[in-house]
């Protein structure tokens, strides 16, 4: 009764989880495309696809993908021997529990006659079961908390998931353990299967329990057995219970725990353990069912959904809706493994930066935030930002994810969310990484190439002051001597102050010869920079456009006669607008 | 010979992966030895913009790695060339800077120590295993292929640290070019940027570098652009397509691989050296160009005794320049 309802509750909250993340699915918005799409219709648009799906070659595809990297999780085996171990111990040993134990009367029973929780192998494998489910634990939190795994983060998510399942395991051994000692069981079992009408043939039923099936009971002394009533009490036993009752070595762990339980047996039997254990064993398994839409354990369910679809779609071939769809799912497809992370090409960013947003996984976490609300003050954005534009576009991340997540495509897409959004920018969009923007461009439909970059010279502009008309006589006392004075200098190279103007530099730029009129393009030429370096005019060089124009071929530098570093010149004055001008985390 | 680590860097996997396949095949045709180091990052080039110290903690890290093993480091891109070279001579002049990377590397037990040597693999074919062995390890000619070779700037310069070739005529890659029995040409702009540095950043221009430096290529008469950095490549392929597209350009000419230029002159397979034949199979002239990379003819005794004289004084030259670098 009382399991019943507890079942049907945890049920229904499950239920109402699982309606919520799927309608979340298909509501919020990603990327571009999917803009302004309507719940119903990208409801339809993928209810329209399946058909195509299933009834096609592609179908062969599924089923490979659900063998091979679902079940036997291909995927994480190529990445980490140990992982995978872990990985299979836990998902096959809880699956299988599923099925023979918490399932035995709709799977066990139909499809073995002589089933019996008591009897073995299904006493055994029960134990078994639970058994590799506890070593993959055991792993997992070597793993986690005593093998120094490179940039492996560990969150309360990932605290839950391990404990639910070790709880869940534990209770079920306990219990176990609790029901092999117990001698209330004992007399209710005597009760339903054996039904002795004599006193004494009860209590050498109970002798040879106490001394064969770990019973511990309060009327039988262990060394006190004689060899007669042993001898009776095997007899009856053999009359009623071992046909359904193997001796509980066999639940091996169960019995273990029963070990540890005797001394205090009678206590605990007087206390009602069983029955508390019982509470605790189902309730455990109740609450991890009703939370597991809102936990991690959800992956369960959206990994092999992002396995899938990934192996199914295509950027080019499907529709955009349906990949806004996939794309929310593979967020929560996501187990926090955080072996992108350890694989990145720009983790060393991070150990610079402290944006945990430069890591792959912690993005993730960020941008499942992101699509809940889509309201995150400026901070957090700028640094979900400098997160996603700080990518060098190698894809590796993509490649290890065992989760089959498309990574590159998701970082691509939200990028060019962030960028129609306008909200903000950063320093990145002027430095190679936005390379791939340009270059991509027919992949990922994106448009406004040119506008980060615009906007990023808008705020650079505001900031310092530019030599607008040609007629404009400069000040030199507008300068001051930050740079001039090399003591004080933030600039490392102060070889500027040897330039005299020979103007090799400028005749040798390929930039610089690119324009008719380069000084109106350019606002200051490669040699008027490092005058005006000289001259203590910083501003003027800090907000000219040849800073950012500038490909950094060398040209000018090998071809000083004065041993100026202009081009290394022209990367620290870069880096100190980009610390000026623009976001960056604090410390 | 020394043991490599092979550094391929993003881009090569991500979009050049034929570079990557054919560079392995023709080293491992030459019995040259390398290893792949899973845990190397980005060499921190796309950084340098916004933050040297992120850039030089990139480098850093992959030259620890190398030398964790013992390795020299093995480049097949400029950019990653000139980076980590950079960052390495950074740090053997700056000591303090040294010690806070040092102290960032330590977290994962690692440590600079600026003992692995960092090279470009042309000029380990160049100057390691040497002009005169090439020769003999080509299996004939090309019959008739002029080739534009494409330096890449990140190579060339800094040449104080670089140490590459002469700055202002080199001729380690024309040499190269040569031994495939295909002729270097001589092209205005053959020293100047492709462009790449500036894509994204402002479009226009970088479009304006590489459309003039492919026109001058093909008035010079090259059939191919031969590259030996991934960012040139994409420019002069891909980018060259957009620029076509956008600017209602004809296209000027295909580029090639310097790995898949000798790869198949060595007797390497196109499959392994990831050669595909044109997309546009009713370009007949590019057809026709890419027919020019399967015409061969048996290897000239006399020309060959000729340019290797030329290439043993070249080499001289060359070697003369070496030991400045070791040291």
């Amino acid at each position: 009764m009382t399991f019943d309802l507890l079942f049907n509750l945890s049920l229904i909250v499950f239920a109402i989880g699982m309606i919520f993340k799927i309608v979340q699915w298909f509501s919020f918005k990603i990327g571009l495309q999917a803009q302004n799409s309507s719940f119903s219709q990208r409801l339809i648009s993928s209810l329209k696809s399946l058909p195509g799906v299933v009834f096609s070659p592609k179908f062969i595809i599924i089923l490979k993908t659900f063998v091979f990297e679902v079940l036997f999780l291909i995927k994480i085996l190529k990445q980490d021997v140990l992982r995978w171990i872990m990985h299979m111990l836990i998902f096959w040993g809880f699956i299988l529990l599923f099925f023979m134990h918490a399932l035995d009367s709709i799977v066990s029973e139909k499809l073995f006659s002589y089933y019996y929780s008591t009897v073995n192998p299904f006493m055994f494998l029960r134990d078994f079961f639970g058994f590799m489910v506890l070593i993959g634990i055991i792993i997992a939190i070597c793993r986690r908390f005593f093998m120094k795994i490179y940039r492996l983060k560990t969150n309360k998510m990932d605290i839950y998931a391990i404990f639910i399942v070790a709880i869940i395991i534990l209770s079920g051994f306990f219990l176990e353990g609790s029901k092999i000692i117990s001698h209330t069981d004992f007399q209710n079992m005597e009760k339903d299967f054996a039904a002795l009408d004599y006193k004494e043939d009860r209590l050498a039923l109970e002798a040879y329990w106490v001394k064969y099936y770990g019973l511990v009971s309060p009327n039988i002394n262990i060394e006190q057995i004689s060899s007669e009533t042993l001898a009776a009490g095997e007899e009856i036993h053999n009359d009623s219970c071992v046909d359904c009752h193997t001796r509980p070595q066999a639940a091996f762990a169960g019995y273990a725990m029963s070990k540890i339980m005797k001394p205090v047996g009678g206590l605990l039997d007087s206390m009602g353990m069983v029955n508390i254990l019982y509470y605790f064993h189902i309730l455990s398994c109740f609450i991890g069912l009703a939370l597991l839409p809102f936990t991690k354990m959800v992956h369960i369910i959206t990994t092999p959904l992002s396995l899938i679809t990934n192996a199914i779609m295509q950027r080019d071939k499907s529709n955009p809706l349906n990949i806004a769809t996939r794309q929310l799912i593979e967020l929560d497809a996501c187990v926090h493994c955080s072996l992108c992370s350890k694989t990145c090409s720009q983790g060393p960013a991070f150990d610079v930066k402290h944006n945990v947003n430069i890591l792959p996984s912690e993005r993730m976490l960020s941008l499942r935030q992101y699509f809940k609300t889509k309201d995150l003050d400026s901070s957090q954005f700028m640094a979900i930002q400098e997160g996603i534009f700080l990518c060098s576009n190698c894809d590796r991340c993509t490649v290890v994810c065992p989760a089959g997540i498309n990574l590159k495509e998701l970082w691509y897409d939200v990028r060019e969310e962030f960028i129609r959004s306008g909200a903000s920018i950063t320093s990145l969009v002027l430095s190679p990484y936005s390379y791939n923007r340009t270059y991509n461009q027919d992949d990922f439909s994106a448009t406004l190439f040119d506008m980060p970059a615009r906007h990023a010279k808008g705020i650079i502009a505001s900031r310092y002051k530019k030599k607008s008309h040609s007629e404009d006589v400069l000040s030199l006392n507008d300068g001051n001597n930050e740079f001039n004075d090399s003591k004080q200098s933030v600039l490392a190279e102060t070889t500027f102050a040897s330039c005299f103007s020979c103007e090799n530099c400028t005749n040798v730029c390929p930039v610089v010869m690119n324009y008719e009129k380069p000084e109106q393009v350019l606002d200051l030429l490669p040699h008027q920079m490092m005058r005006s370096l000289g001259l203590g005019l910083e501003n003027l060089a800090l907000g000219s456009n040849m800073l950012w124009d500038c490909v950094t071929c060398y040209q000018c530098q090998e071809h000083c006669p004065q041993n100026v570093k202009i081009t290394d010149i022209f990367y620290e004055l870069k880096n100190k607008v980009s610390k000026d001008c623009f976001y960056s985390q604090k410390e | 010979m020394k043991k490599f680590a092979l550094f391929i860097g993003c881009n090569i996997p991500a979009k050049v992966p034929q570079y990557e396949i054919s560079a392995k095949s023709v080293f491992k045709k030459l019995n040259i030895d390398f290893v792949d180091i899973k845990e190397f990052n980005c060499c921190g080039y796309p950084l340098k913009n916004t933050d040297q110290t992120a850039w030089i903690l990139s480098s850093a890290r992959n030259i620890a790695l190398a030398e964790k093993k013992e390795l020299d480091i093995l480049t097949l891109c400029q950019c990653c060339f000139g980076s980590l070279k950079k960052a390495d001579a950074i740090l053997k002049e700056d000591n303090e800077l040294k010690l806070k990377i040092n102290d960032i590397l330590d977290r994962e037990g690692l440590k600079y120590k600026g003992t692995s040597l960092i090279s470009h693999y042309l000029s380990v074919l160049h100057n390691d295993i040497t002009i005169e062995e090439l020769n003999k390890k080509t299996i004939d000619h090309y019959k008739d292929l002029k080739i534009a070779t494409h330096y890449g700037c990140h190579a060339l310069r800094p040449s104080e640290i670089m140490q590459f070739d002469d700055p202002v005529s080199p001729c380690l890659f024309d040499n190269l070019v040569n031994i495939t029995g295909a002729k270097s040409i001589d092209w205005p702009s053959k020293l100047d940027c492709c462009g790449a540095p500036v894509l994204g950043i402002n479009d226009n221009l970088s479009y304006d570098l590489t459309e003039k430096k492919l026109d001058n290529a093909k008035k010079a008469g090259a059939d191919f652009i031969c590259v030996a950095c991934p960012w040139c490549y994409m420019q002069f392929d891909k980018i060259q397509d957009q620029i076509v597209l956008k600017r209602n350009k004809p296209y000027a000419l295909p580029s090639i691989l310097y790995t898949q230029l000798l790869g198949l002159r060595l007797g390497i397979g196109k499959n392994e050296l990831g050669i595909d034949s044109p997309d546009n199979q009713d370009n007949e002239h590019l057809t026709q160009i890419y027919s020019k990379l399967f015409d061969t003819e048996d290897k000239k005794e006399k020309k060959t005794k000729k340019k290797a004289s030329k290439k043993k004084l070249l080499k001289k030259k060359a070697l003369e320049k070496e030991p400045q670098s070791v040291e």
